[in-house]
Parts: structure tokens; C-alpha cells; sequence
């Protein structure tokens, strides 16, 4: 209940910083870096089953008994960790936006 | 009766009833209660994720799994672990944001409705209680295995200590038991793992080339197709594995114990780190089991592979590790089931009762009570259903958990933040084709219709052909959401959307 004490912003107040410049700097930049990762990720992450379902492609060797399928399978964890690590970095470029959106808010109206 | 083994679990036991202890004197309002006050840091709370998240269904299944089928059993581990990367980009920082206690409260920050909060919530419950029949009766039947108790007595062992955290210690308690498992469980599997390893001369081409001969299967137990032998079969897993674990409740609702989306960010980054090492052992555990248990001892004592670990570590470290494992798996079983219990506690309290019953307007003590009594009442009804369920085959109702949280939950939790056009009935047609269409085609599946006598509840021939419903019930989900949003008379909320996206992207008018 105390929150709603704190918070200054009433609906119109939304609306305008959701249509500010900045904010719709933010969101862009948002968009351009999470929907290709995203679409990467499920894409590289679909390949695998599909590729171990309707082909023998990754049965092949890699070195001595290890085949393609587990390496394509380590590879998802590399993946994984290495688009945790770019969203790190990326994220710390969407909180200085972020914090841009809410100063201007501040001094404008 | 297993001394040693004994021991450990005491152990366990105490150690988490101090941890209980020191969290009720915390425990005095509702914020501290589901949400332990928003105050952990970052690495607690990616522990407590990975606490929360790698259950005994992925130490002791998935050990088992890849013992059995090889590479199959290893595309858990893959699914499982890729699933952060949704978390990470689409759902954790938004959920932060926009939520306060629950799951629903979130799709309440745009849709204010009772009857949208109502379907959250009871997602939010079914989900928890499929998942905690699965664990109750996988720890009943464990605990009988190690110790030889009575199935009764352990799943009885198991639902009170998991009521005690949750009642008295409240969030505080069930993030800490999980942060303790954690540690437990990551120090539990690299010992095994190192010493596998080093079995091999630590040579993972050597592991490779003695693994083709080591078991049955010869050179398949290498290559996939042991167990998933249809392609759609393999996708609809894959699917439900990669999308489930974003709109698990339990998983969800951690993203509320910390102060802002910043932290709730480090805290899925330093989850993903401890579970991908988790995953990546796996490997160790399963191949491990295969090369030197074996298959005939591992299905003689479990016919799905779940003792598969436990006898691996008696194979290497005698009495002692085996002893350690187990009392490992147990504190597994506990740390998930208090999650679980806190989560469909706080859907029948929090959604239920303060906002839609009371409208809001119940004070934070008669909040905390009926929590408490909702702890309670959850708790009673998951021990009954598991003690009816002692002779079912129930691992598949994990599967169902991640396929109602991927076909109900997760449509509503995208939509809801990335589109704006979408309203009330696009959210509760999602939610009901999701839930139900999950929920239908599980139950005309292999998994409890199928021709082999005993392999599940009735023999016969299944209607639907794929052990998970993912590949059906998730695109249904996602495809109500959008039908019902484009064929309803309602005219979108535009102002309220952009208030949602204000929110959800700077962090403005957190937690209301």
C-alpha cells in the first residue's frame, strides 16, 4: 500500500514518456539487439533435434568416438553462456537509456 | 537401515529446521513472507533459482536417462538449460517489473480483472501440484530405497518438513533451503564427476571410446534415437523443455525476491552458470553409471534409471558417497517441494483471497494467516494425491508441468508484454485452450493409456501418438491468445498498454 504513495505517475504521465523520444530510443534499441538473438537461439537450439531426427549427419566422428551430435550439443552450452554474457554487457546500454528516460521525466512538464 | 545414511539426513534435517528458525523471526508481514522483501542479492537469488530448478527429476532422472539411452537422455540436460536464454531475454526483467508476489499479479498489471487473476492463479496451482505429486512420489519411493522406511512414513517425512519451512520461515526459509541444496548438490556432482573422470585418466576421448562398448547398446548408446525414435516426438520434447521453464510459476515468482530488474538480470546470469555445469556433469554421472554399475543393475533397481546416481556412488566411494548422494537427493526433494508448496500458496492467498475475495483490502496480518493456512492446505492435498499415486508411473506429470507452463502461461506472458493489441479475452482463451489442451492430450497419450500392461494407468491403444503435448498444445496456446484478441468486439487499452511498457522497460512504478 505504501508504494502507491510514493509513485508519482498518473496515467497521462505514462502515456507521454511512452511517446518521448527517448523512450523510443530504448525500445528500439531493445528490439534491434533481443528479436535476432532470439529468433538465433531458437533456431540454433531447434537444428539440434531436427538435425538428430531426420538425418544421420551428426553420427558422423568428430574424434576418435566422439560424433558431430555431441559437439553440436556442447556447443548449445557455449551458446548459452556466451548470449548470457552479451546480454550482460548489452543490458548495462539499456539501463543508462532507461535511466535517461526517467531523469528527462523528472525535469520536464 | 542404513547408519551412515541416517546420519546424513538428520543432518539435513537440522540444518534446515536452524535455517526455518532464523527465518520466521523475519517473517512478519506479507512481502517478507512470499517475497522474503524483495532483499536478495544477486548470487543468492541465482542459487535459490538453481535450488528451485534442478530437481530430483534432473539429478537423479537424467542421470538415469543418459545411463539408459545415451545421447537421448542428454537432450534433458540441453532443453533444461537453453530454457534460460528465453528467461533471460523475454520474461525475467519484464516479470520483475510489472509483478509484485505472484505470477498473476504480473498479467494483472495490464488486465485488472477477477477472472483473468482467477485463471492465472489456478494455472499457477495446477501446474505447482502436478509437479509436486512428481516429486513427493519419486522422494517416497527414494527414501524407502535408502533408508527402508515405509513409502507412507517418507512421503509423511517429506510433506511435514516442507510445510514447517514454508509456514514459519516463509520465503526466507525456502530461498536459503535452496541455496543450501545448491551448494550440496554442485559439490556432490563434481566429486562424482572428478572422480569418473579421472577413472578415464581424465580423458574425454578415452570416456567416448570406452562408452561404445560399455553398455547393451554398444555403439547407439553414442548416438541418438535409443529412446526418441519419432522426430515429432523428439520436437514436441524439445519444445516443451525450451519454453516450459518460462512460465513456471515456482520459477517466477523468485524473480519477486530481489529489488530490481537489474538484480533479477545477474541473478538468471549467475543461475544459468550454475545450472549449465550442472548439466554439463550429467554426462559424467550418466556415463559413470553405465561403464561401472551397469545396465542390468540400474533398471533392477529402478526400471526408469532413477538410482542410477546413488549406485554410482556407492560403486565409487563405497558406503560413505553413496551415503552423501542420498542425503543430497533429499535435500533436492525438499528445496523444490517448498517452492512449490509457497508458490501454489501464494496463488490461493495472494490471488484468491486478498484480491479477489477481499478485493485488496485484507491487512498484512490476516494476509500472513491465510498463507499460512493455504501452506497448510496445499500441503495436505499434494500427501494425499502422492500417497493414492504411490503405484502410478507419475514422472510424465513433470513433462506436464513444463507443457501447461509453455502452451497457458507463457503465450499470456509475451503477449502481454510485447503486443499491444491484445486483450482480456485473447488472455483467458490462452490461458483455458493451453491448460486444457495440455492437460486433454496427456491424458489420451502413451503416458497413461498404452498398450504394454503396466506401463501406465490403463492398457490400450493411445489416441495421441507423442509422450509430451507440447507440439499441439503449444502453438493452440499461442494461437487462442491471438484469435481471441483479433475476434473479440473489445477495442485495445492503449494508455494502459503504454503504461505497461513504460514500466516494464525503465522500471518506473515498480511493484504496485
Amino acid at each position: 500500500m505504501e508504494a502507491r504513495k510514493i509513485n508519482e505517475f498518473n496515467e497521462s504521465d505514462y502515456s507521454r514518456i511512452a511517446r518521448s523520444q527517448s523512450f523510443q530510443d530504448l525500445l528500439s534499441e531493445k528490439k534491434k539487439f533481443i528479436l535476432p538473438i532470439t529468433i538465433f537461439f531458437f533456431c540454433f537450439y531447434f537444428a539440434l533435434p531436427i538435425l538428430t531426427s531426420y538425418s544421420d549427419i551428426l553420427n558422423t566422428p568428430f574424434i576418435g568416438s566422439i560424433t558431430w551430435a555431441w559437439v553440436f550439443a556442447f556447443l548449445q552450452f557455449i551458446m548459452t553462456w556466451g548470449l548470457c554474457m552479451l546480454y550482460s554487457r548489452k543490458a548495462a546500454r539499456f539501463d543508462q537509456l532507461a535511466e535517461k528516460v526517467i531523469q528527462e521525466r523528472g525535469k520536464g512538464s | 537401515m542404513n547408519t551412515a545414511a541416517f546420519t546424513m539426513f538428520l543432518g539435513i534435517v537440522f540444518v534446515t529446521l536452524i535455517i526455518t528458525y532464523y527465518a520466521s523471526k523475519k517473517t512478519n508481514n506479507a512481502s517478507e513472507f512470499y517475497t522474503a522483501g524483495g532483499g536478495l542479492t544477486g548470487w543468492q537469488n541465482g542459487m535459490a533459482i538453481a535450488g528451485d530448478y534442478m530437481s530430483a527429476a534432473s539429478f537423479l532422472g537424467i542421470a538415469g536417462a543418459v545411463a539408459l539411452s545415451g545421447f537421448d537422455g542428454f537432450f534433458y540436460s540441453i532443453g533444461f538449460l537453453v530454457a534460460y536464454l528465453v528467461v533471460l531475454y523475454l520474461v525475467a526483467e519484464p516479470m520483475r517489473n510489472l509483478g509484485k508476489y505472484t505470477f498473476a499479479d504480473m498479467i494483472a498489471a495490464r488486465f485488472d480483472t477477477k477472472k483473468i487473476r482467477g485463471f492465472a492463479a489456478m494455472n499457477t496451482v495446477a501446474i505447482s501440484i502436478f509437479y509436486m505429486i512428481a516429486q513427493l512420489v519419486g522422494a517416497g519411493a527414494l527414501i524407502k530405497l535408502l533408508l527402508g522406511l515405509e513409502y507412507t512414513t517418507s512421503v509423511l517425512i517429506v510433506g511435514v518438513l516442507m510445510t514447517v519451512y514454508v509456514i514459519f520461515g516463509g520465503m526466507h526459509a525456502t530461498s536459503w533451503v535452496q541455496i543450501v541444496k545448491a551448494v550440496l548438490l554442485m559439490g556432490g556432482t563434481l566429486l562424482i564427476s572428478i572422480i569418473v573422470f579421472a577413472k578415464f585418466n581424465f580423458s574425454i576421448t578415452g570416456m567416448f571410446a570406452h562408452m561404445k562398448d560399455a553398455t547393451p547398446l554398444k555403439e547407439a548408446f553414442l548416438n541418438p534415437g535409443v529412446k526418441y525414435k519419432d522426430g515429432l516426438d523428439t520436437i514436441s520434447l524439445n519444445m516443451g523443455l525450451v519454453l516450459g521453464t518460462a512460465g513456471l510459476p515456482h520459477i517466477l515468482v523468485r524473480f519477486f525476491t530481489v529489488k530490481d530488474a537489474k538484480t533479477a538480470r545477474s541473478s538468471v546470469v549467475y543461475a544459468t552458470w550454475i545450472i549449465g555445469i550442472f548439466y554439463v556433469m550429467t554426462i559424467f554421472l550418466g556415463f559413470g553409471a553405465a561403464a561401472f554399475v551397469g545396465t542390468a543393475e540400474i533398471t533392477a533397481a529402478n526400471a526408469a534409471g532413477n538410482m542410477a546416481a546413488p549406485l554410482l556412488a556407492k560403486a565409487l566411494g563405497g558406503n560413505m558417497l553413496f551415503a552423501f548422494v542420498s542425503a543430497v537427493a533429499f535435500a533436492t526433494i525438499l528445496a523444490v517441494v517448498a517452492g512449490l508448496v509457497l508458490t501454489a500458496a501464494s496463488a490461493f492467498a495472494h490471488d484468491f483471497y486478498n484480491e479477489i475475495l477481499r478485493k485488496g483490502k485484507a491487512t498484512e496480518g490476516q494476509q500472513v494467516k491465510m498463507a499460512r493456512y493455504a501452506s497448510i492446505g496445499v500441503s495436505v492435498l499434494s500427501i494425499i494425491l502422492a500417497l493414492f499415486a504411490q503405484s502410478l508411473n507419475v514422472a510424465f506429470l513433470v513433462s506436464l508441468a513444463f507443457a501447461v507452463a509453455a502452451s497457458a502461461n507463457l503465450p499470456v506472458i509475451l503477449y502481454t508484454i510485447y503486443w499491444k493489441r491484445f486483450n482480456t479475452t485473447g488472455a483467458i482463451s490462452a490461458m483455458a485452450v493451453g491448460l486444457i489442451s495440455a492437460v486433454g492430450l496427456v491424458l489420451i497419450s502413451p503416458n497413461v493409456i498404452n498398450p504394454v500392461a503396466g506401463a501406465a494407468i490403463f492398457v490400450g491403444e493411445p489416441l495421441f501418438p507423442y509422450t509430451t503435448p507440447g507440439i499441439v498444445s503449444i502453438p493452440l496456446g499461442f494461437l487462442a491468445g491471438y484469435l481471441g484478441t483479433i475476434f473479440s468486439s473489445q477495442k485495445a487499452d492503449v494508455k494502459k498498454y503504454e503504461e505497461v511498457l513504460v514500466k516494464t522497460n525503465t522500471g518506473i512504478g515498480m511493484g504496485q
